[in-house]
């Protein structure tokens, strides 16, 4: 079985990022980027799944600019035995990644593809579903537990109150939640391989999707600010300005 | 304009996101539909026509329909959904299962977790963990959207008295299949609806420690909830966690227990009324934006907060 993972690049998660001057997006020039840490999960997952042999082969695939190559060279040191990046400068929303995503998935005739729940830039945690829908393939989201039964896949899900378990058929998506599994380090010997694993690039023309982004950003603001807190000096003062400040108890 | 809202429940209950989820659609204004896809759903179906504001409640009861598997509560949606200006989901596990399916399938773009209803097509989110606000244009004919739903005030469960429809279950689509479910059992307040929420961080130490939260919960009638290092750690169970990638809360009041305040946990909790922190910690960047920090052990602070109550 041949697994998919698309992993993308992103400021990393200990950035706090600023919003321009000129309410335009938010300021990522010179800011460190790296692996959405929920595609780290799902590259660690689809490695564990190769391991284990039932996944013959692991696939990375990232859309977007030329310095994705990087995040396509970390998923081959974690366990990919190969990367493709979809290369464009065009700003790509999830539509149009699911899109692009399918042309891949077809062309590699993959049969299970493992993606992130969310990207933690754009936060839409739409992506997975919308390749599943495109497809026309089953999807497990927010996956905490992955079991592959034959041709079917058990799948524990977290969702509000608990936890679901559901049984997908392959080929299908899944995108992973964080208590799926704790992704390894890469370790030097296996950067230095990475480095040598083959790596395809494609353009959005060449897999024939249309990339136009269908939401146009108005403006990107600072969130408003909280007024200054105060703080209090022992659980009295506390008690006090809860009752009769606040008035919130 | 039409605006079609799904409806969250558990076949037996509408759920308050459905409420919130009406509010952010009588803000883009317009007729509002309520889906009820379910199973044996008629009492959901019910209490949802006396949702105010609402005009109709589509009722989709089948079998097939009784989990909400996303491929065919989807399929559903995308019955029906000819007549829709816009569709809304409120931003639950549930709603950003479904929702970009039915945008996909649609083909055109979807807008998660709305915070704002600026006009018809414009509308504001959050992003990079709500360390900034995006106002964004939707340029497609339908608008397929999740609501954020702690950034609208419920409409009313009663005063509606819209009509009850039956329409045509879609097929099973075969592709998956309900196994089983693991619920949380928990006798307080439902986390994203609670008017109170008492957290605690990696600083409770161990899950034994945990508990000494109970008290000051009880005490306030308060939810309790967890940061991720917490829930990581075993402390306290996944459903608890508050943050950008568990549950987004909005109470009056959030106490937060040696939780050092990641951003992560920010983007979860910093649209509550009063924060609340207690840290042994004054560098701790929760301080950045508690309206009371008390610097102090929280194992002598809560007991002694207990009592103060």
């Amino acid at each position: 079985m041949k697994v998919l993972v698309p992993v993308k690049r992103v400021v990393d998660y200990n950035v706090k990022v600023r919003v321009k001057s000129d309410q335009t997006g938010v300021d990522i020039a010179n800011v460190k980027m790296s692996m959405n840490p929920f595609d780290e999960i799902a590259v660690e997952e689809a490695t564990r799944l190769k391991e284990k042999g039932v996944a013959t082969e692991v696939v990375a695939v990232s859309c977007g600019v030329t310095q994705c190559q990087e995040t396509l060279r970390t998923a081959m040191a974690i366990g990919a035995d190969r990367a493709a990046l979809v290369q464009t400068d065009v700003e790509l929303q999830p539509l149009a990644v699911a899109k692009l995503l399918k042309a891949v998935a077809e062309k590699e005739q993959a049969q299970l593809v493992i993606l992130g729940k969310q990207a933690i830039d754009d936060d839409a945690n739409q992506t997975g579903q919308m390749l599943a829908a495109l497809l026309g393939w089953p999807q497990a989201t927010f996956a905490s537990k992955i079991e592959i039964e034959g041709d079917s896949a058990k799948v524990t899900r977290e969702v509000d109150g608990g936890l679901e378990t559901i049984s997908v058929k392959l080929p299908a998506i899944i995108t992973t939640d964080l208590r799926l599994n704790e992704p390894r380090y890469v370790t030097l010997p296996n950067i230095m391989k990475a480095k040598k694993k083959q790596l395809d690039t494609y353009t959005p023309e060449d897999l024939g999707v249309d990339v136009t982004p269908r939401i146009k950003t108005l403006k990107v603001s600072e969130p408003p600010a909280r007024k200054a807190g105060i703080t209090v000096p022992d659980v009295a003062t506390l008690v006090d300005k809860l009752k009769n400040e606040a008035k919130v108890i | 304009m039409t605006i079609l809202v799904i409806a969250e429940h558990d076949n037996a209950e509408l759920k308050a996101a459905t409420l919130n989820t009406v509010a952010a659609a009588a803000k883009i204004g317009g007729d509002i539909h309520v889906l009820v896809a379910g199973s044996g759903a008629q009492t959901v179906a019910e209490q949802a026509a006396k949702v105010a504001g609402v005009s109709t409640v589509l009722l989709a009861d089948a079998a097939q329909l009784a989990d909400s598997l996303a491929e065919n509560v989807a399929e559903q949606v995308i019955a029906i959904a000819g007549n829709y200006s816009h569709i809304l989901f409120p931003a639950t596990a549930s709603g950003k299962n479904v929702a970009p399916r039915v945008a996909a399938k649609l083909d055109v773009a979807q807008l998660s977790d709305i915070i704002a209803v600026e006009s018809a097509d414009v509308f504001q989110r959050p992003i990079y963990a709500g360390n900034a606000i995006a106002t964004v244009e939707c340029t497609d004919a339908k608008k397929v959207i999740t609501v954020r739903t702690t950034a609208f005030d419920a409409v009313s469960a009663e005063g509606g008295s819209a009509s009850v429809q039956n329409v045509d279950a879609v097929t099973d689509s075969g592709l998956s299949s309900f196994v089983g479910r693991e619920v949380a059992k928990s006798d307080r307040p439902e986390l994203t609806a609670a008017a109170i929420i008492v957290s605690g961080g990696r600083g409770m130490g161990s899950a034994e420690n945990f508990k000494i939260l109970d008290p000051l919960a009880d005490k306030l009638g308060a939810a309790l909830g967890a940061s991720r290092a917490a829930v990581d750690a075993g402390y306290a169970p996944n459903d608890w966690q508050v943050g950008q990638t568990g549950k987004i809360v909005a109470p009056q009041l959030y106490v937060a227990v040696g939780i050092s305040g990641a951003i992560q946990h920010l983007a979860g909790m910093k649209d509550s009324k009063v924060i609340v922190a207690i840290n042994k910690d004054a560098e701790a960047p929760i301080f950045g934006v508690a309206d009371y920090g008390l610097v102090a052990d929280l194992f002598t602070a809560v007991p002694e907060l207990v009592g103060a109550l």
